[in-house]
């Protein structure tokens, strides 16, 4: 079986959310089948930059195809675009025109998709939010599985993205609530689906003590792993913290492991390690009593499943409803939606350790039985030999539903995202395919 | 098509804990209000402080557009990037850059009529000054209404604390008031053993004050009751004799210092009917620690403490 996974970046120096991702699945898939990552030329994804050399090369193991972006994102261009297609009402030219502006802009990577001139079996689409993934799947309907990796944020609303949901072959959701978000969008209930997540590489073994004896961390702590990012939560987690040191005596602390783009209160109980590497990442999550993850949107959170799979209880932010939603399905995570709430939940990880150790041990169990790589690799093999049934049946499909007509495409007849997003059903899903 | 992914410890219930750990903060906070209603009711009285009769009317106005995104009042017309190729340019493409040049040879003969250069810094000037207040405005007009908002919501969550305190000490207030007229209650209904008590006392004091003659029945009585005793059992009856040693008592001169006779809503109120007189009685009567059949100053107050009498 030959695959190619189609993703906007790839690298070992990339670590978005959904290109680290591709690159897990690509290099757990690369054991089982012939695969190839197409993917641009760019490193950078606030402009698309092409940096790195179009034409063929290899990442650990993995064939990979980069293809020049056409031009970099005008970021102007894209916020003002942005506002207008999420906040009002607006036409088809004007969603094409944003997704356009969004980019990453690369002209041959679709021809190449459209030719599928190596002869691909599948094409497993990264980010149903960019350029590549909603031209590529335009091209390669009949072939394309797709990745969506959705936020609850405006682009889910945009009218030009039900074609896709409901044009591919297949799509493998990250969560539940994501699938109930798409499907409530989308009506794409019949398409073949699987809701399958991320594995990850966490190490056998760890070293706590390690860690605590190189950056001198003797206190108890709870840490934060990724960017630091207001809109990721820490801003929030900052003024939660300060406000529970003051109201709770002793010496739990907050260790925060990432690059930041935000002031970091200078308070002595919150510590900034930094951009640190895996081995410290992941002593540093064994040593902590939790994982704090105050994000609001999250399609997975890949720290979290390495704090279960490591056996630490997680704290989230519970207005995120996958994350609160895979806090109460695995029972190995408490979730705040308020300072009253954060100050409970982390004062009672805090002083009840049988509890915080119950919780570890059901995020251990819960990401072996879910997350572990045969589990993963499996999901997507399966709905692989699914399809090539269906094709062997030859099972008739019908075609992708074609843009309008060019005066079609100029009504403003299109909800604004951000409104359509709002009207969706929100809540965590306690149990497979409920909602809470 | 996907397995259950449910994880169905013994040990933790995420669900429930969540459940005691919110139910705990509603215990702290005294009433049931989430965040999301409290946020509401901030708003409502932000809406009353925004009332066009208190305040500047252009300030409701300018308030009330910040808050309502994606309006057309709240989106300012867009800034007029101006900069001196501007008015040399054109937009129609490859034409258009045709066009540039054209106008641009043709500079130095507009330069005859007017020199255009002044007003072309001004207008670049003016555009930058714009953007510089523009951005300036919006950054104060968010914060403040950040800031009032916030307010607002401490106001509304301060009066929600202070009105629930404010009923807890009402609360704890009757509650002390009632426990006062139960304990006197309970008092008026003990009984000594013959030839004990402060009664005794009080009747002594009586033998040596012929004057005090109304103590006679009250004692008799009372001796009876405490040399039979109520009959093990028969609960009403012995209920029934308390009640009416409780006349008898009221009805007859008291010792000094007796509660009926010192407070008027003591004993006598508690025992003289209403919902809290009720409760009074049947608690009373329910958790007496000395059933009319055991008489004994074990459990009683200790006699010569003035307030109990011997009725």
């Amino acid at each position: 079986m030959k695959l190619a996974v189609v993703v906007q970046r790839y690298g070992l120096d990339i670590n978005g959310g959904a290109e680290l991702h591709a690159r897990y699945v690509a290099e757990q898939l690369a054991r089982r089948a012939d695969v190839d990552v197409l993917t641009t030329c760019a490193r950078d994804y606030i402009t698309w930059r092409n940096e790195l050399p179009a034409g063929e090369s290899e990442v650990n193991g993995v064939r990979v195809r980069r293809f020049p972006v056409r031009r970099e994102r005008d970021p102007e261009r894209f916020g003002r675009r942005s506002h207008h297609v999420f906040g009002s009402r607006h036409s088809i030219a004007d969603e094409l025109a944003w997704l356009d502006s969004e980019g990453p802009a690369s002209r041959a990577l679709i021809d190449s998709v459209r030719r599928n001139d190596a002869g691909y079996d599948f094409f497993v689409f990264f980010s149903f939010r960019y350029y590549h993934a909603y031209h590529g799947i335009r091209a390669a309907a009949p072939r394309a599985l797709l990745v969506p990796t959705a936020e609850r944020d405006g682009a889910v609303g945009l009218s030009i993205f039900g074609p896709i949901f409901r044009g591919a072959r297949a799509l493998m959701y990250n969560s539940f609530e994501e699938r109930a978000m798409i499907q409530a969008v989308s009506g794409n209930d019949a398409v073949p689906h699987v809701v399958v997540g991320v594995g990850s590489e966490v190490p056998a073994r760890t070293d706590p003590d390690r860690f605590r004896q190189k950056y001198g961390i003797t206190s108890p702590f709870v840490v934060y792993v990724g960017r630091i990012d207001e809109n990721k939560g820490c801003k929030e987690l900052f003024s939660h913290f300060e406000r529970y040191a003051r109201a709770v005596p002793g010496d739990l602390s907050l260790v925060l492991m990432g690059n930041s783009i935000l002031p970091i209160p200078d308070h002595p109980r919150i510590r900034h390690l930094g951009f640190v590497d895996d081995a410290d990442k992941f002593d540093g999550i064994a040593a902590a009593e939790a994982l704090v993850m105050p994000s609001y949107f999250e399609s997975l959170s890949m720290v979290a499943l390495e704090a279960w799979a490591l056996g630490r209880p997680v704290l989230a932010n519970g207005r995120c409803d996958v994350l609160q939603g895979q806090c109460l399905r695995s029972n190995a995570g408490l979730f705040y939606e308020s300072y009253e709430e954060f100050l409970e939940t982390l004062a009672l990880i805090q002083s009840n350790r049988r509890l915080a150790f119950a919780m570890g041990q059901n995020g251990r169990e819960y990401f072996q039985r879910h997350y572990a790589w045969p589990v993963i690799v499996r999901k997507y093999l399966d709905m692989f030999d699914r399809l090539r049934e269906e094709d062997a049946r030859g099972a008739a499909r019908p075609p992708i539903e074609p843009l309008p007509g060019w005066f079609a495409r100029r009504r403003a007849a299109c909800r604004a995202g951000d409104e359509v997003v709002q009207e969706l059903p929100a809540g965590p899903a306690r149990r497979a395919g409920r909602r809470g | 098509m996907s397995p259950e992914f449910s994880i169905r410890s013994d040990s933790v219930d995420v669900d429930e804990i969540m459940r005691q750990v919110r139910a705990r903060i509603r215990e702290k906070r005294g009433v049931d209000y989430t965040e999301d209603e409290l946020r509401q009711l901030a708003s409502v009285k932000l809406e009353k402080f925004l009332d066009p009769t208190r305040v500047r009317s252009d300030l409701i106005q300018h308030y009330r557009r910040l808050r309502e995104p994606g309006s057309a009042a709240a989106a300012p017309p867009e800034n007029y990037a101006f900069d001196d190729h501007l008015v040399y340019g054109s937009a129609r493409g490859v034409s258009g850059g045709i066009i540039t040049r054209i106008r641009r040879l043709l500079n130095p003969v507009l330069k005859l009529f007017f020199n255009p250069n002044p007003i072309i810094q001004v207008l670049n000037r003016q555009s930058a000054i714009n953007a510089y207040y523009r951005e300036e405005f919006d950054r104060t007009a968010a914060l403040n209404y950040e800031l009032i908002h916030n307010l607002v919501l401490e106001v509304t969550r301060l009066g929600i604390e202070v009105k629930n305190l404010k009923m807890r000490v009402e609360s704890l207030s009757g509650r002390l008031d009632f426990s006062d007229r139960r304990a006197r209650a309970l008092e008026s209904v003990v009984q000594y053993r013959p030839g004990t008590g402060p009664a005794v006392e009080v009747a002594e004091t009586a033998a040596s004050a012929p004057a005090q003659t109304g103590g006679q029945p009250a004692r008799r009585e009372g001796n009876e009751a405490a040399a039979g005793g109520p009959i093990k059992g028969e609960a009403q009856r012995a209920r029934r004799r308390r009640r009416r040693r409780g006349r008898g008592g009221a009805a007859g001169p008291q010792a000094p210092g007796t509660p009926a006779e010192s407070e008027p809503g003591g004993a006598d109120d508690a025992f003289a009917g209403g919902a809290e007189a009720a409760g009074a009685r049947g608690g009373a009567a329910d958790s007496l620690p000395f059933d009319g059949a055991e008489p004994g100053p074990a459990k009683a107050p200790a006699p010569g403490a003035g307030e109990p009498t011997d009725q």
